[in-house]
């Protein structure tokens, strides 16, 4: 009885951090590149509509992931042109971009409020899924869940690994340097930015799809602006970021549970709503406290605008 | 020369009745609302409302929906009165003090206020005794569980809200004493994840009938993924759940719409305070799924008869609260005031009013 609680709630904290970590993710890598895009809430908003849309009119749920990340990625591409072609200012640009999305998701996804998709079975691996406690929660969750995991790793090895994820970096320290010894930074940033996109829009394509499924204005919550806060709590590391959002969704689902028991307990509810939002912050200041590791890892173009001379 | 000018001004006036077409002009009817209209929830039954209205009265209507409940409502209902709408209805709790202060400026302007506690001496309130249908729901709920475990998603510990829970505790009640209700928070109206992950863990803590407060259809469709049993808020959610809903009590605003700007268009409306139910057609619950069997159906035939009497009322006596103190003694009903200031849950909560 007590183990099986303990399961639910490890099921549902990955479920609940799976859309926070792909975002985060992909901001990461966009950030690293010296970009700063606010405008994850409006690109997840378009990836949700789009991926809800899609699976709903040709039945393919890998279709309707393709078109949220499609969706998420144009809407970046925007942002690109605004900011690294056009130089806008990118805090400006991406607020806009995130107001821009709430409100054309909302627009486009008139015609689907009322329409539902089927529940998307889990992929049991066997074997493994049979694990007490744990089992269930690692090894019997839905694909995307899987592919938050292979898109950490993904993530880790191309940036601390490879060598365009060190170009990657550079651009994001130093882009007069990267730019001297012949990279093509604003290339690389447009290319950052998008993938920073069509991760948001997977994220998106999650909630409505995979996760609620079903489709509302607004029904992305704040979770972009979540995501957004992760990423910089996390002083862009992406383990971090992983121990962050699972921290989140792990006392968001505690926290349920705790007022589902009816234990006694004398802390105002609104309270235990902030939690999650208190213990990941927490958290990652304690672990980021070190003024150094910062700086290690900020990347230090972060936001500012680049033009290449001549 | 004045006289010119007077034929001038008259053959203006003559020349604007043309152009809205019946010499008259279609008096204009406007409705703010907090939330997109969308296809279930609060909204969608006001705006049910209003398409009631234009029917059946023929006056134009407009709408903003989205409106955050700040400075912008305050902006929206302003407009609206000063382009000379006849009434402005408010639906969100959230609007009351800037309609208040808009009601002020605008005296020949109607306004109503829905589930507020201010008046004005142009400004009316509207609420519906939701709490009817949740007895009634929770009667089936209390027949259909078999686990005796029953699951409650709220958004904000506001008496609206505990109403809700007490009644339909209090229903399950009525025809299984065993049953025992287990209420989630989640502090927001709308979140379609959250509401869905509460839902999930009342289900997966023994509660085998769900039901909600919040504004997304997420918990009718947990149940039916789970294959448990759900009922419906605001709207029918048949829907979102064909085998999961047993029912919904859903709000019905039309009729009243209806009265109140036939009343304004003939000079007899006064601001009041209408706190209607099944009595006055503002409540009803949703098609009965067929799960639910002959003799609960009857036994709800009955209770919704009563109420449309006013021979029932849902908190009627005894009253007792979660720690065993008495609220309303047995042979009397809870007052308005009473209803108006709950704020603690009755016996069968197994949790704990957030304080």
């Amino acid at each position: 009885m007590e183990s099986s609680i303990l399961t639910s709630i490890l099921f549902a904290t990955i479920v609940a951090g799976t859309p926070l970590i792909i975002v985060a993710l992909g901001q990461l890598v966009a950030e690293k590149s010296g970009v700063l895009n606010l405008g994850a809430e409006g690109m997840m908003s378009m990836g949700a509509i789009a991926g809800f849309a899609i699976t709903f009119e040709t039945g393919s749920v890998w279709l309707g992931v393709l078109g949220g990340m499609a969706a998420g990625a144009l809407m970046s591409y925007l942002f690109a042109v605004v900011v690294l072609t056009l130089m806008g200012n990118q805090v400006a640009t991406g607020l806009a971009l995130s107001i821009l999305g709430v409100g054309l998701s909302a627009f486009i996804g008139k015609s689907y409020e009322s329409e539902i998709l089927p529940t998307i079975e889990a992929i049991r691996i066997p074997l493994l899924a049979d694990i007490p406690i744990i089992g269930e929660p690692l090894f019997a969750q839905q694909s995307l869940v899987y592919f938050s995991w292979a898109l950490f790793g993904a993530i880790v090895w191309f940036l601390y690994r490879s060598r365009p994820g060190l170009v990657l970096r550079a651009v994001g320290e130093s882009p007069s340097s990267a730019h001297s010894i012949g990279y093509p930074v604003i290339r690389i940033r447009y290319l950052a930015t998008i993938f920073g996109g069509a991760m948001a829009g997977i994220g998106g394509a999650f909630l409505s799809v995979f996760y609620t499924p079903l489709w509302v204005e607004g029904m992305v919550a704040g979770r972009g602006w979540i995501a957004i806060a992760l990423v910089v709590f996390a002083t862009w590391r992406p383990f971090r970021v992983l121990v962050g959002a699972y921290l989140f969704g792990g006392v968001m689902v505690a926290q349920l549970f705790v007022q589902g028991s009816g234990l006694e307990i004398n802390i105002p509810s609104q309270f235990l709503s902030s939690l999650p939002y208190l213990a990941t912050i927490i958290v990652l200041v304690i672990i980021s406290r070190d003024q150094n590791t910062v700086r290690l890892n900020a990347p230090v173009s972060l936001g500012q605008p680049y033009r290449p001379d001549a | 020369m004045t006289l010119k000018k007077i034929i001038n001004k008259l053959a203006l006036i003559a020349l604007l009745g043309a152009m809205t077409g019946t010499g008259m002009a279609a008096d204009n009817v406007g409705f703010v609302y907090v939330s997109p209209i969308g296809d279930a929830g609060w909204t969608y039954q006001h705006d049910l409302g209003r398409l009631q209205l234009e029917k059946e009265t023929g006056v134009t209507t407009s709408f903003v929906e989205n409106v955050p409940e700040g400075p912008d409502a305050e902006r929206v209902i302003r407009e609206m009165a000063k382009r000379g709408d006849k009434v402005v209805f408010a639906t969100s709790f959230g609007f009351m003090n800037y309609a208040l202060k808009v009601s002020k400026t605008f005296r020949k302007t109607a306004f109503v206020h829905a589930t507020g506690y201010k008046m004005g001496k142009n400004m009316g309130l509207v609420n519906a005794r939701f709490y009817e249908g949740r007895y009634l729901t929770g009667v089936i709920a209390g027949e259909m569980t078999k686990s005796n475990v029953l699951g409650y998603v709220a958004a904000f510990p506001i008496p609206e809200v505990m109403q809700g829970i007490n009644a339909f505790i209090k229903g399950a009640r009525s025809v299984n004493p065993k049953a025992e209700l287990r209420v989630i928070w989640v502090n927001s109206w709308f979140d379609p994840g959250k509401e869905r992950q509460a839902a999930l863990t009342l289900l997966s803590q023994e509660a085998d009938v769900i039901t909600h407060h919040t504004d997304s259809t997420a918990v009718v469709q947990a149940a039916e993924d789970q294959g448990k049993y759900a009922f419906g808020y605001h709207s029918d959610m048949a829907k979102y759940g064909p085998k999961a809903h047993l029912t919904a009590t859903t709000h019905l605003w039309g009729d009243y719409y209806v009265k109140t700007v036939k009343e304004v268009q003939a000079g007899t409306w006064k601001p009041g305070s209408v706190w209607g139910g099944y009595k006055e057609g503002m409540i009803a619950l949703a098609p009965l799924n067929e799960a639910i069997p002959a003799d609960v159906r009857a036994k709800i035939k009955v209770l919704e008869a009563d109420l449309v009497a006013g021979r029932f009322h849902p908190f009627a006596g005894p009253v007792i609260d979660q720690s065993g103190k008495t609220i309303v003694p047995a042979g009397q009903d809870m007052t308005d005031d009473q209803l108006n200031q709950m704020n603690y849950y009755l016996q069968g909560v197994v949790s704990k009013v957030p304080n």
